[in-house]
């Protein structure tokens, strides 16, 4: 394993959930989904791994009687992120 | 050397997702191609009605000079004229986009796209409110450039939710706009460079960068 490299972000559907999150703040599961063309199983274990890692947080709030669950990058996950990156590009540039 | 392929695909994956997230990238040239034919058939039109009317002489159409006030026939036909290119221009960038949108599986209403649209229209309606205001105190010869430089500032201010090339189309219309004002009254030929002829270039170029395939 590559020095540096988060082995948390391994998974390319977990690069793609921090990558839509670093850019956007409180977005919603089927957002997320359209963004990352992925299923609801798939993208849904994926973000219980990186809300127990502390990486995102969620907020469960209402719109009308529907209940609405967006997420967010804290900021130990976008460190983490920002660590992950420079490690893939310093392991480029050798 | 397997790895190195790998970080790098992620890296470039992480790096569309972020773009695509936060920008509209379904907007059609073909769009721009249609409102800048648009405005040029509106222009001409335009051009025939006012030379029909035989009240002018040379490009001065819209000098402060001439009371276009007085004479509420001609009055009907440009506002006619203006509001057909506004609803075939709109109606084609509608359509094109959601077409591109469909081929693209894309949703038509998303963050970005609300984002886009916000921030195309705040200085949009604020120019466009300000061109009536001077209308009703009869100084059409600032229509012209009025509209042109809101309308840059619109695309300026848009381009940081969709394609950053709008952004160029912008700063060459406020240029227009302002050159306008140095040679006041010939309003309709800056429409034409501005909102015809920018614009069939621009959509062009777009299409041929982001969607032929």
């Amino acid at each position: 394993m590559l020095e540096g490299l988060n082995k948390h972000f391994e998974s390319r559907i977990r690069l793609g959930v921090m990558s839509v999150l670093m850019v956007n703040d409180w977005v919603d599961f089927n957002t997320l989904k359209e963004q990352l063309s992925l299923t609801d199983g798939n993208l849904a274990s994926h973000i219980k791994a990186l809300e127990k890692n502390q990486y995102i947080e969620i907020r469960k709030g209402f719109v009308g009687k529907k209940t609405k669950t967006t997420y967010n990058a804290t900021e130990v996950g976008r460190l983490a992120f920002k660590a992950h990156l420079s490690a893939l590009e310093r392991f480029l540039k050798l | 050397m397997m790895d190195a392929q790998k970080h790098l695909e992620n890296l470039n994956e992480i790096k569309r997702i972020m773009e695509r997230s936060t920008r509209f990238l379904s907007l059609s040239g073909l769009a721009g191609v249609f409102a800048g034919t648009f405005a040029l058939i509106g222009a001409y039109l335009a051009y025939q009605v006012l030379d029909k009317d035989n009240f002018i002489n040379g490009m001065e159409y819209f000098d402060s000079k001439i009371l276009l006030s007085g004479n509420h026939a001609i009055h009907i036909q440009l506002i006619s004229i203006a509001i057909g290119v506004l609803v075939l221009s709109l109606g084609a960038g509608f359509y094109f986009t959601h077409q591109k949108a469909k081929k693209e599986n894309r949703q038509l209403w998303t963050v970005a796209s609300k984002k886009m649209l916000l921030s195309l229209l705040a200085p949009l309606i604020s120019g466009g409110i300000l061109c009536l205001l001077l209308i009703n105190q009869g100084l059409f010869v600032l229509v012209a450039p009025i509209t042109l430089i809101f309308y840059g500032l619109s695309c300026i201010n848009a381009s940081t939710y969709t394609h950053s090339e709008i952004g160029a189309i912008g700063y060459f219309n406020i240029l227009l706009g302002l050159l306008n004002v140095f040679f006041l009254g010939y309003g309709l030929l800056f429409w034409v460079l501005g909102f015809g002829f920018l614009h069939i270039i621009y959509g062009t170029l777009m299409y041929l960068k982001y969607e032929k395939e």
